[in-house]
């Protein structure tokens, strides 16, 4: 049971309290890069909810490798590579088996590798000392947060066409203004401590 | 080579921050205290410029298809080593930084300037380069943590000056009385704000030479 409670705490922590956009700042790129249409912003979204429970999954086996040997001090260079392998492997795997999926995701696929969500992700659930489980549930709905994030923010952008703002805020001053007051609303769930 | 239009658009024209919008998480992230603004800025400034004079001493050996994965397993190299550095010898600002020090690797300054400066450019035009972009994001940085600081608790260079706090770090010279100060600045929301606001600033003071010529046409 007490395991279950964990997950539970993940998944909410990691979606609306702790959301990896709003209070931990990680993956802004993509998230200011590819949010000014709705239908982009969920590709992006789901491909790296995709590569980010895949990435907490063998980065937490490549730790093992690591201790094993002694060579924490190369868990950057080995994660970040690990991180980059794999999007080279989705993206030729998708190429072959699903088209088009492949299309779908397009541009957004090599853009992964220098998300700092994911490589956050990997090195975070080591320094929370999940177990496996708990790492790939922590990657997953880490995603699943970034996507809430991505796809609110895209939609309220879309809609900043009609808004009247002064120029000099054009692009992406006004972009992170829009995203502040998204977080201050974010920040209404820190209180949610259930268990 | 030209140095002082390198100067120039590391610092103002071309700024990673402000004007290319590059390295977003750790500028928000990490900007809470003086401190932690000037250790994170020169750490990035020394990967920044060590990265770009070996990417353009070795950009004629690597072949185009594999550039980024070599680029890569350069910055992450530099990375490890400053990471265990600080680890070694500033453990306060190892600790306030967490997990953003191995983040550096995917900041997006540092691939940036390799794939944009240094692989087309000799090595110590890269080494400036380096440089510059480094002191321009460090400039930001602090800005931003002065900013931050000041508003969100009325204090200055927390974290280097003043009386030490509960948790045993210098917690900045009061300068505003704390009952004053806007406590959201400090917490995730102010990073957005205020790093909106200073890139609409550059926006503006950027737009304005342009006006003036305009006119005087």
């Amino acid at each position: 049971m007490d395991q279950i409670y964990q997950l539970l705490a993940i998944t909410l922590g990691a979606i609306l309290a702790n959301n990896f956009i709003f209070s931990q700042f990680l993956g802004i790129c993509p998230f200011l890069g590819v949010s000014k249409k709705v239908d982009t912003a969920v590709g992006m979204g789901v491909a790296v909810t995709f590569v980010m429970g895949l990435a907490s999954a063998i980065t937490w086996l490549v730790n093992l490798l690591l201790v094993e040997l002694g060579l924490e001090y190369m868990q950057t260079v080995a994660f970040i590579l690990v991180i980059a392998s794999l999007v080279q492997f989705i993206e030729m795997f998708l190429q072959k088996s699903m088209p088009s999926l492949y299309t779908a995701l397009g541009v957004y696929l090599p853009l992964i590798t220098t998300n700092c969500a994911v490589l956050g992700v990997a090195l975070l659930n080591i320094q929370n000392k999940y177990n496996f489980i708990s790492s790939v549930v922590y990657g997953i709905t880490g995603g699943l947060g970034f996507l809430l994030a991505i796809v609110l923010f895209a939609s309220i952008r879309e809609r900043l066409v009609f808004a009247e703002y002064p120029k000099s805020f054009d692009g992406f001053p006004i972009a992170l203004i829009t995203a502040g007051l998204m977080a201050l609303a974010f920040m209404g769930f820190s209180g949610l401590k259930i268990w | 080579m030209n140095l002082k239009k390198q100067f120039v658009e590391g610092l103002l024209t071309q700024n990673p921050v402000l004007v290319q919008v590059l390295g977003m998480c750790s500028t928000m992230a990490i900007t809470t205290s003086f401190f932690n603004g000037l250790g994170m800025g020169v750490a990035v400034l020394i990967i920044l410029t060590l990265s770009n004079v070996i990417i353009s001493l070795i950009r004629k050996i690597v072949p185009d298809k594999i550039r980024i994965a070599m680029f890569i397993v350069v910055i992450a190299g530099f990375v490890t080593m400053v990471d265990l550095l600080i680890k070694a010898f500033v453990p306060a600002l190892s600790e306030s930084l967490g997990v953003f020090i191995p983040l550096i690797v995917v900041n997006c300054i540092i691939l940036g300037r390799a794939e944009s400066f240094s692989y087309k450019n000799g090595v110590a035009a890269s080494f400036f380069d380096g440089i510059f972009q480094g002191i321009g994001y460090t400039l930001v940085l602090l800005a931003m943590c002065i900013i931050r600081e000041f508003l969100g608790a009325g204090t200055f260079g927390g974290g280097l000056l003043g009386p030490l706090n509960a948790a045993g770090s210098p917690a900045g010279i009061q300068i505003l009385p704390e009952q004053f100060a806007i406590k959201v600045l400090t917490l995730p929301v102010g990073g957005f704000l205020v790093l909106g606001c200073l890139i609409a600033a550059m926006q503006w003071a950027l737009s304005r030479p342009k006006k003036n010529k305009e006119e005087s046409n």
